[in-house]
């Protein structure tokens, strides 16, 4: 990462289906992109929620899997050669000189370019935070939903909530570290990875750390400093003392900063036109389960009409100098080429 | 004329995150979710049924709970990443409506508002 601001001709914000079928759509017209994302790796919801799900009504793939959809989408855009810029937020946008567009990622990436398009489905994928009262008010002072330095842990007196994978590896990590640490999760059973619960098992039989079965009801503490959790069990309250608390509970998708972009909204949906797919920004584009229009239907194969319908007006910001002539795949030596299958 | 028979159709009663209660014609074969966010109540229901995200969690009426299937290991699995579980925990997209529901009660838990 750096702060040198990369210039290309598109800018996707999310690398799920649409945003990726995009990086196809406007390659055949002569137009690198860059994508942003805030997972580790393509096929946003797809690949994130339901990557073993078979997914029926994709045009001529009767049965397809929200992985195998990622894969074959990465294998179709190949030729086009995008850069992906994973594990960031699209965090700022600014409207610069030139009629430009200046992206700046949470991860402080610049990007700079003619044309946006926003492929951001239903946000950005954040930690779930508990519906426990007053607890933003302990939020990066006594509570985390992420560990970005364990260091920053040291000495704490921790209560991790949760039964997945993250729960149970932060337990691991964070033990050596730790002044105390307890594991709090609704059942004695966990689907995480059985070495790690294993793990965990020991290190509390041999009195290195607490498993409690129970779940999080209130919080005890002031002005940001949190004294201890109240837990609910079968046998009755229970208060543990703590100072830190790293609840995980899965991931859910927020609008996030696209909400501050400047775009129009409707309903947390970003309103566009059918006919360019644009924003009430010149040069924003917007696709995908992100975008409203009358009659939108949040399917991944409207995203793909989405995609071919935007490229063509994203064409004329990108080369305002030249003519546009459509041309088919199956005919064109040109697009044959670039898909280097000529 | 519509064809569906409103006041004969079977209905299910879903109580939202604020306490109110709605009745809702149900229909045979469709996720007890579906039927929720078809109606336009507030579900976020964000993975649209495919058991991955626990944002269709309800409670579900004592007296309806021996009717409704038990839930799957997936099932139970998912619930951890919903708050507030109880021994009435369901997750709505996994209860498939019948006409053996016909009049079902369901409460919209925390965490599931949009």
């Amino acid at each position: 990462m750096s702060d040198t601001p990369i210039s290309t001709d598109v800018i996707i914000v999310g690398a799920g289906p649409v945003g990726l079928f995009a990086v196809f759509e406007l390659g055949l017209l002569d137009m690198k992109a860059h994508l942003v994302d805030i997972l580790g790796k393509p096929g946003g919801q797809c690949a994130e929620l339901y990557p073993e799900k078979p997914i029926y009504d994709i045009p001529a793939l009767p049965i397809v899997t929200g992985q195998q959809l990622t894969d074959n989408l990465m294998q179709q855009i190949e030729p086009f050669g995008p850069t992906f810029h994973f594990n960031q937020m699209a965090e700022k946008l600014e409207k610069i000189e030139g009629g430009r567009w200046r992206l700046t990622t949470d991860g402080g990436q610049v990007l700079e370019a003619p044309v946006v398009v926003i492929a951001a489905g239903g946000g950005s994928f954040m930690p779930k935070k508990p519906p426990i009262k007053g607890i933003e008010d302990y939020e990066d002072k006594s509570v985390f939903y992420a560990v970005r330095k364990m260091e920053q842990f040291r000495g704490r007196h921790i209560v991790i909530a949760g039964g997945g994978d993250s729960a149970l590896d932060w337990f691991l990590n964070l033990q050596p570290l730790a002044a105390s640490i307890r594991l709090v999760h609704r059942r004695d059973d966990f689907r995480a990875a059985p070495d790690s619960v294993n793990k965990m098992r020991e290190l509390v039989a041999h009195g290195k750390g607490e498993l409690h079965i129970g779940q999080i009801t209130t919080l005890e503490g002031a002005d940001g400093q949190l004294s201890g959790v109240n837990l609910k069990t079968d046998s009755g309250e229970q208060l543990l003392p703590c100072d830190t608390l790293l609840p995980f509970y899965g991931l859910t998708m927020k609008l996030g900063p696209v909400a501050n972009f400047g775009l129009n909204l409707h309903e947390n949906l970003i309103p566009v036109d059918t006919e360019k797919f644009e924003t009430s920004e010149q040069g924003i584009f917007a696709i995908g389960d992100i975008n409203w229009y009358p009659g939108k239907l949040k399917l991944i194969l409207s995203g793909f009409h989405e995609a071919a319908l935007m490229s063509q007006q994203a064409f004329k910001y990108v080369y305002p100098d030249r003519k546009l002539r459509f041309q088919y795949t199956t005919s064109s030596s040109d697009l044959q080429k670039k898909l280097a299958v000529a | 004329m519509s064809d569906i028979d409103e006041e004969n159709a079977p209905k299910i009663h879903v109580t939202d995150q604020q306490g109110n209660e709605h009745e809702l014609m149900a229909l045979e074969g469709w996720r007890v979710m579906e039927i929720i966010r078809d109606y336009g109540l507030p579900i976020k229901a964000e993975c649209g049924g495919a058991c991955a995200c626990a944002t269709c969690h309800v409670y579900v009426d004592q007296d309806w709970l021996a009717k409704i299937p038990d839930p799957t290991d997936e099932e139970i699995e998912r619930l951890d990443d919903a708050f507030d579980v109880e021994e009435n925990s369901r997750l709505s997209c996994q209860i498939i409506f019948n006409d053996g529901l016909d009049g079902l009660r369901v409460t919209l838990a925390p965490g599931t508002e949009p």
